[in-house]
């Protein structure tokens, strides 16, 4: 590496390619654009010397950009030419205007170049033989994935073959990529051996509120600006949500929205919105917030661990005792009310005892939340929520007692109202339907020694499932089987070796595992075979975000050696296997691989979520609906960083025109279309966890950090990320600290009856005694180790459910000495 | 110009007004015509001007000292925090300076003795003087550029020499 020099930066020449980004990583989806030119060039200072259009001469004033080293880079294309590019915000999308999150401002620094951040991506196939990673070629790796698969298909049964497989937007995902793989895995090889990214089946997030009528992303993020009120439960969006937050909550809660909800909403009260957080943590987002709007609007319900279900039963009793809820909507578009205010009936009293709040607290949030404003209209509450609920004490129930709460009052279909994930990643997600009809816990088919072969496709269970302990070892004794029996095949050709690693994984009980993505990842330690993909930028790429915004990523770049994208990769699994079916003679089979016939990402995109609802198509499950077909690559394109909110109602002038608000009409997606309410009876903490809470001291409650995406599959090769944070931090009382012997920057064992980890002690003043909080999904440190195996009915893990002793290691001087161990809260 | 979204009285509100006892210095580039540095051919450091900060038994311990560089343009800091710290200079090695610009959108950064933290109140990044600017939380993609001081015992002086890092707003840290 040359000399790195961080105090200049080159310029965008004036005539640099300019082209479209949605960010890579959260659901936020903000808006970038990319320069690329020629690295032997730069842009002049003067604003008509650069792309910019910028005056470098001088000092440029606060709020006019963002451009940072980490936005810029110097990448080579395959012919050996190399390009400058930088990745900055774009100021027109109406989604971030033109802000950039301290994630989303990296992509430039994370596309790949050979001695940048993302040396260590993968960019040929790699095959574990002879105890070492060796490169091949996608034509040996192809024949070995294939005709093992073949052998498994004929022999097993699809049920042989297991896959553990994103299914969403962003890097790593796209309508694309989930069509891809998706029509590999469901309609050509028929198994229903799979589970998704972040948990252990092939299951929705949302499976209560989608039954009571209500799909999961149903507002604009606009309607967070106009909300009265937004009562935010198990969500931390300074950190997570960045920029929906602060471009869309923060106007709203400074009061700097008022003449747009005067003119939205004549004659109604109109204020500056109050904000309710219901959480046991006190989260930067509350601090921030409290400095906004001020502590007298900020309302943090720090109920107990697990209890929010009786949280919302007793607001929602306590609302409609008090004739809060909306009679004429409940009897017009509701269908279940009486049944649920009998089931779901909570008391002031009882409701504070299990959540620990206060009765007057509750019933200041009932108040802010739905008491009819002096003009009499009824509160627009916004009811956002992510991981604390869907990570929670009983996701289905959670969501039903919630959702229940929310059309007692009418507070989905207005604007200024909403009940909605958050999100994590992006959307994008067009697949057949699934072929099975229940869920199967895949990790306990690991566990169990069933299954033959498992691809594990843009996802990385070794840092992000439950039970993660158990699940790593089995996988790896199994997968060391299959490896042993590889290291004596010396000179196999590939006929041979599929004999070898089918008999390892029939007879021996062993698992052929093939990771397939960006990096070699945690994965690299058990797998194979490693297939290398591409990211956004080095494909054309299709995602929604979380107010259903559908972008085009424009490709502007090669991906690392023969790297592909994943649907392409899809298309050539698919089509190796029609070829041995075909050679093998046995037609039926071959044309079950039929329709693969792909050169692009565009095909593929044509092919899925482009054919939904189509006449004489088979079916299509896809958040573009029946209208998805209106979106082309070329209307996309034009379209640019704002695109179209889905569905899409019709293209008008050469544009597309989308929806803002769904359920305006009050039809919902339920076969009477009326939303139904559903009973949620408290019911406690699980056995499995209340025993752990009953033996262990802390409670291990988990998640995200704002400097960190996912598992850090980029950011841990980033001086800058893994500096901040070498090993997962855990938030601990100071109080308990001192009591277990330990201080700032000392590693320490976290530990229970499913399993070990190790965390770097991070005291903060503002976290409960008894309570912690880790970071989620690290690779140095998995907070999953010492989650449960229980999940709800739809196997739904409650990552959030896990208590644990913490015994001191010692201490790491290195991080003492170079890690900030003050408050992550602003105040 | 001013992000439309985050209203001046908030702006006003969290960064310069309320926390840290000094007065941030003006935002408005105080002038536009530096002359322009050139690298020279066999260079590849900045041509940094050397700039008189102080004397280092002046400065008050945990409170920030203003000055500019490179430039009139550049609001800086300089603090004694009390017990050496990575990059410190004077007698104690406990004297590092800092630039005033938050690195993410260029919003004046206050220091806070309380916490003994730089705050931007504009999208409320954190960053850490006693550990190179490290950003603590926040949305900036680099820590607070550094400013590099010399310090002289026999005169008791400190001197700016060059900065760590890209100030915010500008192509090059000399204009």
């Amino acid at each position: 590496m040359t000399t790195e020099i961080r105090d200049r930066i080159a310029l965008p020449t004036k005539d640099a390619q300019k082209t479209n980004m949605t960010c890579h990583f959260c659901i936020v989806g903000c808006g970038y654009h990319v320069y690329k030119w020629d690295a032997n060039r730069e842009g002049g200072r003067a604003p008509g010397d650069n792309a910019l259009g910028v005056d470098f001469r001088k000092q440029v004033p606060p709020m006019a950009l963002t451009m940072t080293p980490a936005m810029t880079n110097t990448i080579t294309d395959r012919s050996g030419k190399r390009w400058n590019i930088m990745v900055v915000p774009d100021k027109e999308c109406v989604v971030n205007s033109g802000l950039s999150s301290t994630r989303g401002g990296k992509m430039g620094s994370y596309m790949y170049s050979a001695d940048g951040i993302g040396k260590e991506r993968l960019k040929t196939p790699r095959i574990f033989r002879g105890s070492e990673w060796l490169d091949t070629n996608w034509s040996e790796a192809l024949a070995i994935y294939a005709g093992v698969t073949k052998k498994i298909l004929d022999t097993d049964g699809p049920s042989g073959v297991m896959f553990d497989c994103f299914d969403h937007g962003g890097a790593g995902g796209g309508f694309e990529n989930t069509w891809g793989t998706g029509k590999l895995m469901f309609s050509a090889l028929k198994t229903p051996m799979v589970r998704i990214h972040n948990r252990p089946a092939y299951n929705s997030e949302c499976h209560a509120t989608r039954e009571m009528g209500i799909g999961e992303l149903n507002n604009s993020y606009e309607d967070a600006e106009v909300a009265d009120c937004i009562l935010a439960t198990g969500c931390n969006p300074y950190e997570t949500q960045t920029n929906y937050f602060l471009n869309h909550w923060v106007p709203n809660l400074s009061g700097g929205t008022a003449d747009k909800k005067k003119k939205w909403f004549q004659g109604e009260t109109t204020a500056a919105a109050k904000l309710i957080v219901v959480d046991p943590r006190r989260t930067s987002t509350i601090a921030i917030a409290e400095q906004i709007a001020g502590k007298e609007n900020v309302l943090h319900l720090d109920l107990e661990p697990g209890t929010d279900t009786a949280l919302f039963n007793t607001l929602f009793t306590y609302v409609v005792d008090q004739g809060w809820h909306d009679k004429a909507f409940i009897a017009q578009h509701t269908s279940g009310f009486d049944d649920a205010v009998k089931t779901n009936r909570m008391s002031l009293e009882d409701g504070a005892k299990v959540t620990g709040l206060s009765v007057d607290k509750i019933k200041q949030a009932a108040e802010w939340a739905y008491k009819p404003k002096a003009s009499g209209h009824r509160p627009r509450t916004m009811h956002p929520y992510e991981k604390g609920i869907i990570w929670g004490n009983d996701n289905y129930v959670i969501q039903s007692a919630l959702v229940s709460l929310v059309i007692a009052t009418q507070n989905v279909g207005r604007r200024g109202t909403g009940v909605v994930r958050m999100g994590g990643h992006q959307e994008g997600y067009t697949r057949p339907p699934y072929p099975g009809d229940k869920k199967i816990y895949i990790d306990q088919e690991v566990i169990q020694g069933r299954g033959l072969m498992y691809t594990i496709w843009g996802t990385n269970p070794f840092q992000t499932t439950n039970n993660a302990e158990q699940h790593r070892a089995v996988l790896t004794r199994r997968a060391n089987i299959v490896r042993e029996a590889m290291v004596k095949a010396r000179g196999a050709d590939v006929a041979a070796m599929v004999d070898v690693i089918y008999d390892a994984c029939k007879n021996k009980g062993g698992l052929f595992v093939v990771g397939i993505n960006l990096y070699p990842t945690k994965l690299a330690e058990a797998a194979q075979l490693l297939l290398p993909a591409a990211q956004p930028g080095e494909m054309n790429l299709t995602s929604m975000n979380g107010e259903r915004r559908l972008r085009l990523s424009e490709r502007f770049m090669d991906p690392p050696g023969s790297a592909r994208p994943d649907c392409l990769i899809a298309a050539d699994i698919a089509n190796t296997l029609k070829a041995l079916y075909t050679q093998a003679g046995n037609a039926k089979m071959a044309a079950q691989f039929d329709g693969f016939d792909w050169k692009t990402e565009e095909d593929a995109f044509n092919d899925g979520f482009r054919q939904a609802g189509r006449p004489g198509v088979s079916a299509i499950d896809s958040q573009g609906g029946s209208t998805g077909y209106l979106a082309t690559y070329e209307l996309l394109r034009k379209a640019g960083n704002n695109g179209v909110q889905l569905p899409i109602k019709e293209v008008k002038d050469g544009k597309l025109i989308g929806t803002e608000m769904i359920y305006a009409d009050g039809k919902f997606d339920t076969k009477d279309g009326k939303a139904a309410f559903k009973p949620a009876p408290w019911n406690g903490l699980p056995k499995p966890v209340a025993a752990q809470k009953e033996k262990h001291k802390f409670w291990i409650n988990n998640g995200r950090a704002n400097e960190v995406w996912q598992t850090a599959y980029h950011d841990q090769y980033n001086e800058q990320v893994r500096g901040r944070y070498p090993m997962a931090y855990l938030e601990m009382n100071p109080d308990d600290a001192k009591a277990s012997g330990v201080a700032a920057g000392d590693v320490v064992e976290v530990f229970n009856d499913y399993g070990s980890t190790y965390a770097m002690v991070y005291p903060t003043k503002s976290i409960k005694q008894g309570q912690t909080f880790m970071l989620f999904g690290y690779f140095n440190g998995t907070a999953g180790h010492v989650t449960s195996d229980w999940t709800d009915r739809n196997v739904i893990p409650y990552y959030k459910g896990a208590w644990a002793s913490i015994r001191r290691v010692g201490t790491l001087a290195d991080y003492k000495a170079t890690v900030s161990f003050k408050d992550r809260h602003f105040a | 110009m001013e992000n439309p979204k985050v209203s001046r009285r908030i702006f006003m509100l969290t960064s310069g007004g309320g926390a840290a006892a000094l007065a941030t210095s003006s935002l408005t580039p105080a002038h536009a015509a530096q002359p322009v540095a050139q690298l020279a051919p066999g260079a590849t450091t900045l041509k940094y001007p050397r700039r008189a900060v102080g004397k280092a038994s002046a400065m008050p311990v945990n409170q920030a000292v203003s000055f500019s560089y490179p430039d009139a343009s550049s609001p800086c800091y300089a603090i004694r925090m009390g017990t050496p710290v990575p990059g410190g200079v004077g007698p104690n090695k406990d004297i590092v300076a800092y630039s005033g610009m938050c690195t993410h959108m260029g919003c004046p950064v206050a220091y806070d003795p309380g916490t003994r933290t730089f705050k931007c109140g504009c999208h409320f990044s954190v960053f850490d003087p006693e550990n190179s600017g490290q950003m603590v939380c926040g949305q900036a993609t680099e820590d607070l550029p550094q400013v590099l001081l010399e310090y002289d015992a026999r005169s008791d002086s400190l001197q700016a020499v060059a900065i760590n890092g890209l100030l915010y707003g500008r192509q090059s840290n000399v204009l």
